[in-house]
Formats: C-alpha cells, structure tokens, sequence
C-alpha cells in the first residue's frame, strides 16, 4: 500500500521514496533505517522504517523531522538461466499457477515477499523437481481461490488441453485451497483427459520454512507421472510431513480452516497415497482412469446460473422463490439427513421444477447418500420432480448440475446425466470403510 | 579479582550484553496455551521437514541444499491441552499476547528506553528446528535507554519481546526432538551496546538487569534466563559467548577470553614469522598404523569403514600444544571444531608419542610425509567420510590460526572457559509476519505504566528491612524469592504480629517444607494469615507455626490440626500455678542458687508445659517467683 495524503506530503516534501535510507528526528528519539511500503493495517500517522537489525518499527510522525541519507537502489537482479536438465528419458509435466503461491522468493533487504511464477523462479526455489520431470511452469491467472468463478475454470481447462495436446504427459495446477475441491470436480466433467491432472497448494504460505507446499508439490510431481489419469487433489495426509493422499476431485472437500491434512475423501478413501516418492494405490478393487484409457477432450459448456442452497430450521420460502423469480438454471440443494426439506419450503420447490427449474438433492451430512424413500417429506419432493443425488457431494452436484445445464436445457436430460455417474462422483455402494470414523 | 591481570583500557577490551528473560504471563506470546514446561509424557508426536526458503539474491548449492535438506527433519512431542495447533505450526499464530507488551514496557520504563510507536512482528528465519515455523517471531518493543553502574551509565541499545524455540529432548532415529511446552513462552531480549570495558562492569551490569527484570512478572529458576556476552579486544575479533549462568563467574570468562585471544594473535605473528602454512591435502596413512599398540586407534579402526587420516602443518611445531586457555590448548580448539563433525577427537604432533602410539610410529609418519623437524601432522581416526569432514574443518581453523582470532560464537563452561559452538550468524534474515497485525502502543499506554512502577529488588530491600524491623538477611531473602509482597499482604492483615516470625517462617520454614517434599503450593495467603492469626490471637504458642503449616500442605485445615496435635496454649492461670508447684518442690535449689536456679527450673517447666506455654512467658513468671523468694 502507497503513503497518502498527510503521510504522501511529509515524504515528498523531503524528496523521499520508499527504498531510501532515512534520519527521522522526535523529541529525545532517533532513527535510521529504510523507508519500507506501508502495511495496510498500520496506523494512519506511521511510517515504516526496517533499522539496521532487519526489525521493522512504525514510527508516529508528529513531531518528526526526515531527513535523507541516501537513495535508494533498485536491486538489479541477474540470475542465471535454470539448466533444466531436458531428457527425452523424462516425462513432460506442466505446472498451471492459478494464485497463491508454490514458490516463494524472499528479498531479505525489504522483508518483501516474491511468489514464483516464472519457470526459472519455480525451478530456483525448488530445484529438486527437474530431477524427476521436464517441468514446464506457467502462471495462467493470480486471483485467491475464493474469487474463483466458472469463467476461470474455463480458462484452466482450455488451457489443461492446450498443454496435453502439446505434449504434456501430466498436469499440475497450483490452487487456492479454500474452493480447490469446486475446481477440481467442475474440471473433472469438462476435460476428459489421457493423463493425470492433479491440484495442489498449501496450508502454510511458501515463505516459511515449514511451509507444506514443496512436499505437496514433490507429490503432485509424483502423481502427475503416475498412471492416475483423473483430476485429483494431491495434499498431505497427515500433520506429518511423511506422505500425500490423492484424493478423486470430485469426492474431496477441505474439512479444517488450517490443518495441513484439511482434504478429506468423502463417501471413499483417498485413491493413492504418496510417500518417498512413491504412488501406491490404497485399495486395488477401487477403479481408476488408466493413463490413455480415454481420449482427451474439452467441453467448456456451462449454465449461467446454478443455486446451492443449505436448508436449516427456520429458513424462508423466499430463498428458494428468488431463485425462480431470477430465472436460474438449476438448484442444489444441501438438505438434512437422508435429503430434506421443511414443509415451509415444498410449495417454493414444487414452484421451481414446474417451471422447468431442475432441483437436485445432496444431503448436508456429507457422509453417506439421499435416501427420499424413507420420509414422507422425501416422497413428496419426489413427486414434484425432484431428485436425489445419492452419496454425490454438494460442491460437486453444484459443478454437475452446471455442466449437465450447459449440455441441454430439457430438465430430463439433465436429471439423466445428472443420475449418471460421469467421473467417479457417485456410486451404486457404499463401503463400511468410508467414514471418519473407522 | 583485586588486580587486574591485563591492563583492558590498553587491549581496547569491548564487551555487550544479550539477556534473554522468560516473562510470566498468563498465557503464550501468541496463542492462550499455559505459559509453563510440562513432564508429563508427550501425548502426541509430529515428525516435519524444514526447507530454508531462498533469498533473492542467493544463490543454491544443490548438493550442499539436499544435504541439509536430509538433516532438517523433526519429531516434535505436543499435548492435547498443554499445547495446540499454533505451537504445531497448524494454525495461525493468535493476536500478540497484550500482558507480556505490558510487562515489557514496565521494563522499558525501567532501563529509561523509548517505546516504538508501532509494533512490528518479525519472522526470523531460523531452521535448526527449535520453530516448528521455521522462524522464530520476533519484535523491537523499545530503543534507547540506560543503566545506571557504579562504573557509569551503560547503553541499552533495544528490547526485543519475541517467543522463545521450543525444548531440544534428544535425538531419535536420526532425527532432533523437539518439545512444544516451551515454544511461544514470551522472552524479553536485553541487548546493551558494547560500551563496557572491565570485566567487573558486566558483572555489575548483568546484575543490575537482573534487579530490573525481577521486579517485575518474570520467571525464575533454572533455564528462565540466558545470558550472552559479547567480547572484543583491538587486535582481536567479536566472539559471542552464550550461556552463561552464573554472573560470578563473568568476569573469569572475560578475562580467559581475553587471554586466549592474545594468545591467538601471538600465535598468529609467530606463525607468519616463521612462514607456517597449511597445506590442504588429506592423506590416508592406515596401513603405516594398521598393527600400532594404540588402544584408541585400534578401537576406531574396529569401526565400519574406518580410516586414519592425517593433514600437515608446516611450521606449526610446537604451537598446537601451546596453552590459549587454562588446560585448553591451540590444539584443543582444532579438536572442538572437528568434533562438530562427529569424530571424538584428533592427535597433534605436540603431543606425541602418547596414547599408545610411539616414537617409533610418529617418526614413521613423519618419513612418510615427508615433514622437517618444525612441521606438524594431524591425525584422525573414524569411519571415513567423518574423518575426511572432520579434517576439513580443522584445516579451515588451523588456517584462520594464521590470521589470528575467527569470529565465532562459543558456549560458557563452567570452568570460566568457552568452547566453539558455530560460527557467527550472518545479518538476521528477516521479514514480516503477515499474520500478526502491528501493535500501535499508544502514548497513553506507555505513560500509564511508567507512572505507576514496580520498585527495584534493592529499594524494596531496603525499605521492607527498616519498615518491618527485620534482619537484613531476612529482608534479603523475602526479596530474593519473591515473596516480599506475600509478607506485606499477611503483614497487612495482621498488623499486630511479629513481622519477625512471619518473615521467617516464610523464608526458612516454608523452604524446608519444600525440600522435604511438601506441597507449598496449598499454602496461598489467605492460609498462611489463618496460621500465623493463631499466634495473633494468642491461640497457639508461636513455636507450633510448622507443624500446622505442614498439615496445611496435607490439606488439614489450621483448625483441625490445632485440635489433633493438642496444640492449644495453656492459660495463663495454669502456667503460674504448675510453676508455683514446681518452685514449691525446689525451693532448696533456689535458697542456694538464687537466680542461678533459672536455667533448671525453666526446663523443668517447659517439659511439663510440653510445648504448649509460650517461653517467654513461663521465663518470665519464673524470674518472678524466684525474685518473689529471695527477697523475702
């Protein structure tokens, strides 16, 4: 953040600019150090020096006086060209950045804090991973992940298949972690792909020393060369830095605020784990897209407009009607227990499919499937067109359904493909073994 | 010391100091976990990975960078209460701990220094493990201020409020232990300038501090306070030397460090007069040792892969035995910077033919490489790449030898010596914690706090000593272990007892309780006023205090322990009666006596009183009825 205003004249008017080694003068003080950019919560009157010691403190500039020691120099950085270290005995990996950061580069003189995004800066801050691929980085866009929308999943798949079509044997995209589990199920039903597509990111910024983002990465290198050919999401799998889970992108959901094992699988165990650089698959009767099992395709088709709507005691007809009355193409919703809804809400619903609204029910258990059998309030969502999605995640039935009204705009037809099981999002059965509480 | 050994204003001796101070507050610098160690057994272990994360400009040795990414693994022991998510690096760090600001600008108000006027936290990249983040959070609470010494006013250049590493238990499988119980425990870090310049003036300034730091919420005992201390003379080189515990033995430090670096610079002049070098060839000499006597060599060579390597120093003879330090030698330095290496030790020409090896096998080495009469050799035995790594480093000591004095940061002993620790720390890698909002510490804050100080451990001494009529030991102590203001509460509350008794109970009695197991921790102040208002009231006889104390510790109230141990005074009419029966039957005793009769009437008494008649009362109804018989 710039100075401004008061803060803006008091520097100017000494010729100062950030970078300079200054003199400020109070009563009974001193200090010299350089004039470093503002922080965006610091105090209004304060300007930030870094002391000699590295410290930075923020000093009130009533009273002061500033004085210029010298100029500040732009640092003029020469590295190297990173040797790449190119064989055809490797496998070609590209690295989509999408936001956050993989790699960090710390400029100790201002404490700023560089993201790699370039290749060679990807490569210099971990330059371990061209012993194991030809890696080809990219920076497509660099939003948080929360500020995701369709339009940038778009540009990721385009993107995805421009890269496969060019040669790469797999793929990896750093993510945000917060929506990378939308991302990666949406990616999931818009790209069939011959070779595995694997998100990644961390838990802890790449600017620290803990950071969890180099063992992700390494692991993402490590899945991204495997015969996995499916959108998964590579993260730790434990608090330990000892190995990964891939989890199928569109079973995974981020379950903590800050853990570094925050992806969980729902409704199925992670497919893989990774560790010393090895993928071993968790359980052998799980089926998987192989490596060049199908053949890459892309289709970007999405609806404009998809609602996910959580029920909850006391909740109002009228969410559901704005979404009538604002024409949406679908509505997800994440019902309680086996797929539920207040009798407050049925004629609102019943309004939404008889004008053609598709209506999909998920269950805001998470674990296990709908079930609207069971209840009588099931059965007459039912019989007002309404349908459940089994033991499909809400994330990813929201993703679904704004593909599956991409596609068409016959509420059958989209109720079809919404009930066919595309990308491993939904099964026929569910194991004892899928839950937290084995 | 009453005379200096070195004239210091000469030498040009600078000396700083660092002291680090574990406050105690509540709870952590930067998340509400207890602020304590803990020995219960660890409840949770973490094992992690730490990567130094690259600077601009720096530049990556791959093979040195994967090396130390091998080494750079953790176990770390967590508790499910005791410790949480932040100390294991799974949450971000909560909001500054507001407490230990305020006690550190009580310290700043003491020591006269500035407080900033914003708070910056900082991330000090720090790798070796003791931070599960990979740096230590760190900030410049307040900037120049002052001490006064009888040797003048000192500098005190900044206070830091930072958290301290966690607690390094040991090694397993390869891997650093660490203990999440100490990460986060807010340390205050007291840097002066390097403007002292005699030995006793550190002492004095190390003191002074410690006065300061006790006045206010810090911790004490073993472990809650480090001390580092910074020493140059003119000729020589900064050398930090930490750890030192015990500010007598301050100024022994400094002036062995001062002898050894004069020594060093000697040896250094001799050395380039003489046009020593050193030569950086590794030479295996095995098998000219393979059937030597050595018990020590046989032994390494029994190891795996083990090798006996030996380097040359030309023109070093005669000076890798030479004294630097009290019973450590030139020699004994090359042996402290190959041990970081991981071998046990080395053997020098100087010192040879011992350990085994004879004349006849040193001059055989000495053929072998081809070494005159003033050259030197090195040996050492241990599985190869050891002993290759180990010769490495010696080379690179025996050539700084050349130069003088390397600066370096070394450990106190405590002999009064220092050994090598690692080299000095380059400028601090730092950079800001995004997580943390800065602090603006308002002027009103500060103003608040400095109008309403603690009083320094020496004022409150002195003026609890003449206040409260005490001995100045007793004053002493009451002040030392922090429990002067225990006493003045129970004082407060009791006016009319003994300042006497109650200060010694709570300085010796207590201290014995302790040592002998009891639980001290039951007797809070609202106990101690229940006991010692037993001897206000006249209830008990002041000598009974410990045994109730004790049941106290036992959870047995001051009432109920008055009634089993039947420590209820006799009334006064019981006393002169039971005496005016004794005196009866010894009235022949005191006929003869006279006041002589005291002494033996007076133990007679008190063994039929059993403990329960005050002393001075039964002494003094005594002298009365012996008076009473005399002069009639």
């Amino acid at each position: 953040m710039a100075y401004e205003e008061y803060l803006k004249d008091f520097l100017e008017i000494s010729n100062i600019t950030v970078g300079d080694t200054v003199k400020v003068t109070k009563p009974h003080i001193e200090h010299e150090g350089m004039l470093l950019e503002k922080p965006d919560y610091s105090n209004e009157n304060t300007i930030i020096l870094k002391l000699d010691s590295g410290y930075n403190i923020g000093i009130d500039i009533k009273d002061a006086k500033i004085e210029k020691i010298s100029e500040g120099k732009k640092p003029q950085i020469e590295l190297d060209p990173v040797d790449k270290k190119i064989s055809d005995k490797k496998k070609n990996l590209s690295i989509l950045s999408t936001g956050g950061t993989v790699a960090s580069v710390i400029d100790y003189k201002t404490g700023a804090v560089h993201p790699a995004f370039t290749a060679d800066d990807l490569l210099r801050a971990t330059p371990e991973l061209v012993d194991y691929a030809n890696i080809n980085a990219k920076a497509i866009f660099n939003i948080l992940s929360e500020n995701m929308t369709p339009e940038y999943w778009k540009k990721t798949a385009t993107t995805i298949y421009d890269e496969i079509n060019n040669g790469a044997d797999g793929i990896i995209i750093a993510h945000g972690t917060d929506t990378m589990h939308y991302t990666a199920s949406a990616l999931s039903f818009m790209i069939d792909s011959p070779v595995p597509i694997v998100l990644t990111g961390a838990q802890r910024s790449s600017d620290r020393p803990s950071s969890d983002a180099f063992t992700n990465l390494m692991a993402s290198v490590n899945a991204a060369k495997s015969d996995i050919a499916e959108v998964t999401i590579c993260m730790h799998g434990t608090e330990d830095d000892s190995y990964c889970d891939l989890h199928r992108g569109t079973r995974a959901r981020k379950m903590h605020t800050s853990r570094r094992d925050t992806f969980t699988s729902i409704n199925m165990n992670p497919l893989a784990r990774i560790e010393n650089n090895k993928v071993t698959i968790n359980d052998t009767q799980v089926k998987y897209t192989k490596r060049n099992e199908k053949e890459l395709s892309l289709n970007t088709n999405l609806a404009d407009k998809v609602a996910l709507i959580k029920m909850y005691p006391g909740i109002s007809p009228e969410i559901i009607d704005i979404y009538v009355d604002k024409n949406y193409d679908g509505i997800v919703i994440e019902g309680t227990g086996l797929g539920h809804c207040s009798d407050d809400v049925i004629t609102s619903i019943t309004r939404a499919t008889s004008e053609d609204i598709p209506v999909v029910m998920t269950s805001q258990c998470l674990f296990g499937r709908t079930n609207m059998n069971v209840y009588s309030s099931g059965r007459r969502l039912l019989q007002n067109n309404v349908i459940g999605v089994g033991d499909m995640l809400p994330e990813t039935a929201y993703t679904k359904l704004l593909w599956a009204a991409g596609q068409t705009d016959n509420v059958s037809e989209i109720y079809e493909i919404m009930k066919t099981n595309l990308k491993g999002e939904m099964d026929t059965t569910l194991s004892q073994n899928y839950f937290i509480k084995n | 010391m009453s005379e200096d050994k070195f004239n210091y204003k000469e030498l040009g001796l600078m000396m700083g100091l660092e002291i680090h101070q574990q406050l105690d507050s509540k709870t952590k610098l930067f998340c509400r976990c207890p602020n304590s160690l803990t020995d219960k057994k660890p409840e949770r272990k973490i094992f992690r990975r730490l990567r130094p994360t690259q600077s601009e400009l720096g530049e990556i040795d791959r093979a040195a960078y994967e090396e130390s990414q091998r080494n750079l693994q953790f176990v770390y022991e967590a508790y499910n209460h005791h410790t949480c998510l932040v100390e294991a690096d799974e949450e971000p760090p909560s909001p500054l701990n507001q407490e230990a600001v305020d006690i550190s600008i009580i310290l700043a108000s003491l020591m006269n220094m500035k407080v900033v006027d914003e708070f910056h936290t900082m991330r000090k990249q720090v790798i070796d493990g003791s931070n599960t983040s990979g740096f230590q959070r760190t900030g410049i609470l307040a900037t120049d201020g002052y001490v006064e010494t009888e040797y003048g006013d000192v500098t005190i250049e900044t206070l830091g409020l930072e958290e301290d590493a966690a607690r390094r238990i040991g090694e397993e499988d390869g891997k650093i232990v660490f203990r999440l119980d100490r990460l986060g425990i807010p340390l205050a870090e007291i840097t002066t300038s390097p403007d002292m310049h005699h030995p006793l003036q550190v002492k004095a300034v190390a003191y002074q501090l410690g006065q300061i730091l006790r006045s206010t919420s810090v911790k004490r005992g073993l472990g809650t306070i480090r001390q580092d201390l910074n020493i140059s003379i003119k000729e020589g080189s900064r050398i930090e030397v930490k750890g030192v515990q015990d500010l007598d033995l301050m100024p022994t430090i400094v002036e062995n460090e001062v002898q050894r670096q004069l020594n060093l610079i000697d040896i250094s002049k001799q050395l380039q007069e003489r046009g020593a070098c050193v030569e950086e060839e590794i030479i295996d000499v095995t098998k000219y040792l393979e059937n030597t006597e050595s018990k020590v060599i046989q032994n390494s060579l029994a190891k795996e892969n083990s090798c006996i390597l030996a380097i040359k120093l030309r023109k070093f003879n005669g000076l890798i035995g030479r004294e630097i330090q009290p019973g450590k030698r030139l020699g004994t330095e090359f042996s402290e910077h190959g041990k970081k290496m991981g071998v046990s030790g080395l053997f020098h020409t100087d010192e040879l033919p011992a350990y085994g090896i004879v004349q006849e096998e040193v001059d055989t080495l000495r053929d072998i490489l081809e070494l005159d009469e003033d050259d030197a050799f090195i040996l050492v035995a241990e599985e190869k790449t050891k002993a290759h790594n180990a010769l490495l480093e010696i080379i690179k000591r025996a050539k700084q030898s050349l130069e003088g004095v390397p600066e370096e940061t070394r450990r106190a002993q405590d002999d009064g010596n220092t050994q090598y620790l690692r080299p000095l720390p380059t400028a601090s890698r730092m950079y800001v914690e995004t997580d943390i909002p800065t602090e603006i510490i308002e002027k009103e804050r500060v103003k608040k706090i400095a109008s309403n100080l603690p009083e320094l451990p020496v004022v409150k001494k002195e003026r609890i000593e003449k206040e409260y009529k005490l001995s100045e030991d007793l004053a002493k102590q009451l002040v030392q272990r922090n429990r002067a203001d225990l006493f003045e509460e129970i004082k407060k509350e009791l006016p009319s007892m003994d300042s006497v008794k109650i200060a010694s109970d709570i300085v010796y009695t207590i201290k014995d309780l302790k040592r002998d197991g009891y639980d001290i921790t039951k007797l809070t102040k609202d106990a101690l006023v229940e006991v010692f208002s037993l001897v206000d009231n006249d209830v008990i006889p002041a000598a009974e205090t410990e045994v109730i104390l004790k049941d106290v510790c036992n959870d047995i109230s001051p009432r109920d322990s008055v009634k089993n141990n039947n420590l209820e005074k006799l009334s006064d009419d019981i006393i002169v009666d039971t005496i005016k029966e004794i005196i009866e039957e010894n009235k022949n005793m005191i006929e003869q006596r006279k006041m002589g009769a005291m002494g033996p009437l007076m133990g007679k008494a008190m063994a039929k009183f059993k403990g329960k008649a005050d002393g001075q009362t039964v002494s003094n109804v005594i002298k009365d009825e012996i008076l009473n018989i005399i002069n009639n």
